[in-house]
């Protein structure tokens, strides 16, 4: 959902947030605070290890070394019916890291798995990411960062239940063991966690802890429900959406009709007078924009007022872009020189046997979650409190503190349930959490105290912008008959995802954006010029689900196929050659997709051709072969079969359900309809009805596979995604002989 | 004052008869389990019954209502009724479930479907797609809500 990032690097990030006053509220939250929410969340007594008691026992020194990151007290707590409740320092939006972080932890405290209960985190240091030091749900990193921290949050909290259950029974510690949720002793004893949290809590904190050996493992690894699915299959989870305070109002807002354009006249006696309808205020929006926020009752009266306003919008200072200019800008754009992420000789182009030239457009794409995006406030003189589903907690929290002129030590930020996200529940500028306090901030200044949730139609949240930016691709090869590559010439044209935010510094590099670039050329040998230009244009962009992989695969992946057709190679052998004897993961996922396919073994029905991709992003490796047909110019996917190498698999479940949701997120990109443009400055989509996302309708069957492994566990909510465009096209390409050069896919 | 049946139980409502019975159900009575998508009848996450039909109560204003019986996920998964208990068994049987969000109006529509057929009938899947075409999940979840409502139907056998 962000692209990967280089944690030795984050130093940098911390220091350039700093530099820009969007500190991490949490890193000031004085640790009293985390205890006092700790009690106010309501959960059974016994709250276990208690900070405040490890702080007081003769081990203060150890536990005081360990960082917030580390500490059991924040995330472990066992209730006296041995329940245990593990905290979760991201925000779970689909991916499912409410369940796959608690096994972690679960492991290594020989928890019993039916008694374990997940919770979302704050704004507190705890929660925050254990090598980047920043809040952060994102670039597929959950698993991959903090599986090592939570089997060491387990260990130190089951190193702590042996400790109790040695002094309750006077005995040595090496004499106990334990064996999913009990403490085991001499002479049969026993003893449930429940009974020994008590104690527990004034045990020392251990800081080594010695972790399991992983073929002891008896939870990760294995097949697992997911922690909230009763909750899901029944109405009973809440989502930020549904968070609710006694007297609580909700905000609307209307929005200037093009980016950063302001109000020139506002009429709203309409608007205050539908019934329910408190308050009408002019508030400040994202990019020095203007907007009217209507504040009422519930949603329906507040949208009834919205409805009732007349506002006149000043456009005249801001850019009005048009989606058809801007495609001929960028065409030119690409045909100049620029900088250069990795350069060539070019030479051997113009004197190569066999050559190919390309052009590929891919459109914005808006995120479209199915929860539109808001957010709660509840403001008082010295104190905030937000609930929403945020990506990036402490930094909405820093950014709600310099909204509200508040330290930022006096902002709370719970974490909500979400449903969806793909990157724009981490806004780059904090746009969604600075407007809902902007509207508080209003609100209080007119007497009306209640806690106001601000929420975005549909509408809303479809125009309101940070896109997967559009780009251009051109591709100039030259090769050979044997298909080997002598020269591609390649630049691409697209708004930089990065410039601006906390990870520009590092990401971007000599005016190149690493967000747009990754996914080029690697892993294959080829001797690529890649230029890249990054226009400034007037439409918010922001990372979507693989970020640069969402067009750079597309790109990649189907130019190889191109060259395989041309030389009549096998477009999986045509690849396994350039890998040669590198890249296992990639041939190990390829090798497990086209073997449990039945590619080159099984004769498909008429009609039906295989398509191939393979592709790694953040870390893991997604390969898809697919079986397409075309039907009065309509392409069709039937089938997918996936090989995944994400190394060890924590919950496989939960990695075919991440496949198969990022290849249905990947499909709906080549879908009709998929698209936001722009005229005269103005988004022309607003709802489901003209921004296609595809439904049960649209989807294959599918067949997922995972290469096993042992190695640290990657991250799977994006890599599934790329590839899957790239391969569906190939197929289609084989049966029109035609190649496909845009998203969404255009067979005319 | 408007009279609406919801899950068997009478309540009075004192809104403007054109709000739809979508916010009636949230903002109103509290009810959170029916979800607001789209707020057009085009994604399906607010799907209800109307006197056992699967409707989209976000465009459905409770002057339609009259006397009809609206049946919410909360109760249609409460364990009283058969079909939404078979429905909600085999949504977590086959963990389906993503975000989640959408899946409220995914149930509905499930077992809108299910009661609708003939006791013992087995939905072919393209009946299932039918009538699952208006859901939309944005998470992806399509496969395995085929093999659910699969699985539950062969439970209610």
């Amino acid at each position: 959902m962000f692209p990967n990032i280089d944690h030795k690097e984050l130093p940098r990030a911390l220091q350039h947030m700093l530099e820009r006053g969007q500190s991490t509220a949490a890193q000031a939250l004085p640790r009293r605070s985390f205890l006092k929410l700790t009690g106010a969340l309501g959960l059974t007594i016994g709250v276990f290890p208690h900070l405040a008691a490890v702080q007081s026992t003769r081990a203060a020194e150890t536990a005081s070394s360990l960082k917030p990151t580390e500490q059991p007290a924040a995330f472990v707590q066992i209730a006296p019916n041995g329940e245990v409740t593990v905290t979760v320092n991201r925000l779970e939006f689909g991916q499912g890291v409410h369940t796959a972080l608690p096994m972690i932890l679960a492991e290594e405290l020989d928890a019993d798995w039916t008694l374990v209960r997940s919770r979302l985190g704050t704004n507190d240091a705890a929660y925050a990411d254990p090598l980047f030091g920043i809040h952060l749900t994102g670039g597929s990193n959950t698993i991959k960062n903090s599986f090592t921290q939570y089997r060491e949050l387990g260990a130190r909290a089951r190193a702590m239940l042996l400790g109790a259950a040695a002094a309750r029974w006077n005995v040595d510690v090496s004499t106990l063991r334990t064996e999913a949720g009990v403490v085991l002793g001499p002479e049969g004893r026993r003893l449930g966690y429940g009974e020994l949290a008590d104690v527990a809590m004034e045990q020392p904190v251990p800081g080594q802890v010695t972790l399991k050996d992983p073929k002891d493992f008896r939870i990760i690894g294995r097949p697992t429900g997911r922690l909230d699915a009763r909750a899901k299959s029944s109405g009973q989870q809440d989502f930020g959406i549904d968070f609710r305070l006694p007297g609580q109002l909700t905000a609307v807002v209307a929005r200037p009709p093009v980016f950063g354009a302001r109000i020139a006249s506002l009429e709203d006696s309409a608007a205050r007078a539908v019934k329910g309808v408190k308050a009408v205020l002019r508030v400040p929006l994202d990019r020095g924009a203007e907007g009217v926020a209507v504040v009422a009752d519930g949603y329906w009266q507040a949208s009834q007022g919205r409805d009732a306003l007349k506002v006149e919008w000043d456009t005249s200072a801001v850019d009005k872009v048009d989606s058809e200019q801007q495609l001929a800008q960028y065409r030119e754009m690409a045909t100049r020189p620029g900088p250069r992420q990795f350069d060539s000789d070019m030479a051997p182009l113009e004197m190569a046997p066999l050559k190919l030239e390309a052009e590929f457009v891919f459109p914005y794409l808006a995120h479209a979650a199915m929860e539109p995006l808001n957010c709660t406030v509840r403001l008082s003189d010295d104190r905030a409190e937000i609930w929403m589903g945020s990506q990036s907690a402490g930094l909405d929290a820093g950014a709600a503190a310099a909204t509200l002129g508040l330290k930022p030590e006096q902002v709370v930020v719970n974490v909500q349930m979400s449903g969806g996200g793909f990157g724009r529940r981490f806004s780059s500028t904090y746009d969604t959490v600075i407007e809902a306090c902007e509207i508080a901030k209003a609100a209080k200044a007119v007497g009306l105290n209640a806690p106001i949730r601000t929420l975005w139609s549909r509408e809303d949240d479809m125009r309101g912008g940070y896109y997967r930016p559009m780009h251009l691709h051109r591709a100039r090869i030259g090769f050979d008959k044997e298909g080997n590559v002598l020269a591609w010439d390649h630049s691409i044209v697209g708004q930089s995802i990065l410039t601006g935010t906390v990870f520009e510094q590092f990401m971007v590099k000599n005016g190149i954006d690493a967000a747009t670039t990754e996914g080029m050329r690697a892993p294959y040998p080829l001797p690529m010029r890649l230029t890249v230009h990054h226009p400034e244009v007037n439409v918010p962009v922001l990372w979507w689900r693989s970020v640069g992989s969402t067009h750079t695969a597309f790109v990649m992946e189907t130019l190889l196929d191109d060259i395989a057709r041309a030389t009549d190679q096998d477009p999986v052998a045509y690849r396994m050659r350039l890998f040669g004897d590198q890249h296992t993961s990639h041939r190990d996922a390829l090798h497990l997709a086209v073997d449990k396919s039945g590619y080159g073994k099984t004769q498909l029905p008429a009609g039906r051709a295989w398509g191939v991709a393979v592709h790694e992003s953040f870390s893991s490796v997604v390969a898809y072969v697919v079986e397409a047909s075309v039907t009065d110019g309509q392409p069709k996917l039937h089938r997918v079969t996936a090989g995944v190498h994400c190394n060890l698999a924590v919950n496989p479940l939960t990695v075919e359900a991440q496949v198969q949701g990022a290849a249905v997120m990947g499909l709906s990109m080549c879908l009709a309809g998929s698209a936001i443009t722009l005229k005269d400055g103005v988004v022309e989509q607003s709802n489901f009805s003209d921004y296609t996302v595809a439904r049960i309708t649209d989807v294959p069957e599918f067949d997922i596979h995972i290469v096993p492994s042992a190695e640290p566990p990657t991250g799977m909510g994006e890599p599934g995604l790329p590839p899957l465009a790239p391969a569906f096209a190939n197929a289609v390409a084989r049966l029109t002989g035609k190649p496909l050069r845009q998203l969404p896919f255009n067979l005319t | 004052m408007i009279s609406l049946n919801i899950n068997g139980r009478e309540h009075e409502v004192d809104v403007d008869p054109e709000t739809p019975i979508l916010w009636v159900l949230r903002d109103t009575l509290g009810m959170s389990g029916t979800k607001f998508g789209c707020g057009a009848a085009l994604c399906g996450a607010c799907t209800v019954h109307l006197d056992g039909e699967a409707i989209r109560s976000c465009g459905t204003p409770i002057s339609a209502v009259e006397s009809g019986k609206i049946t919410t996920i909360e109760k249609t998964t409460d364990g009283t009724d058969r079909v939404g208990a078979a429905v909600h068994a085999a949504w977590v049987r086959h963990d389906v479930a993503q975000c989640g969000y959408c899946q409220s109006g995914q149930i509905m529509s499930a077992t809108a479907l299910l009661a609708s057929l003939s006791p013992g009938a087995q939905p072919t899947g393209e009946e299932i797609d039918s009538a699952m075409a208006g859901n939309i999940c944005r998470c992806g979840t399509y496969a395995r809500i085929r093999a659910a409502i699969a699985d539950a139907a062969s439970t209610l056998v």
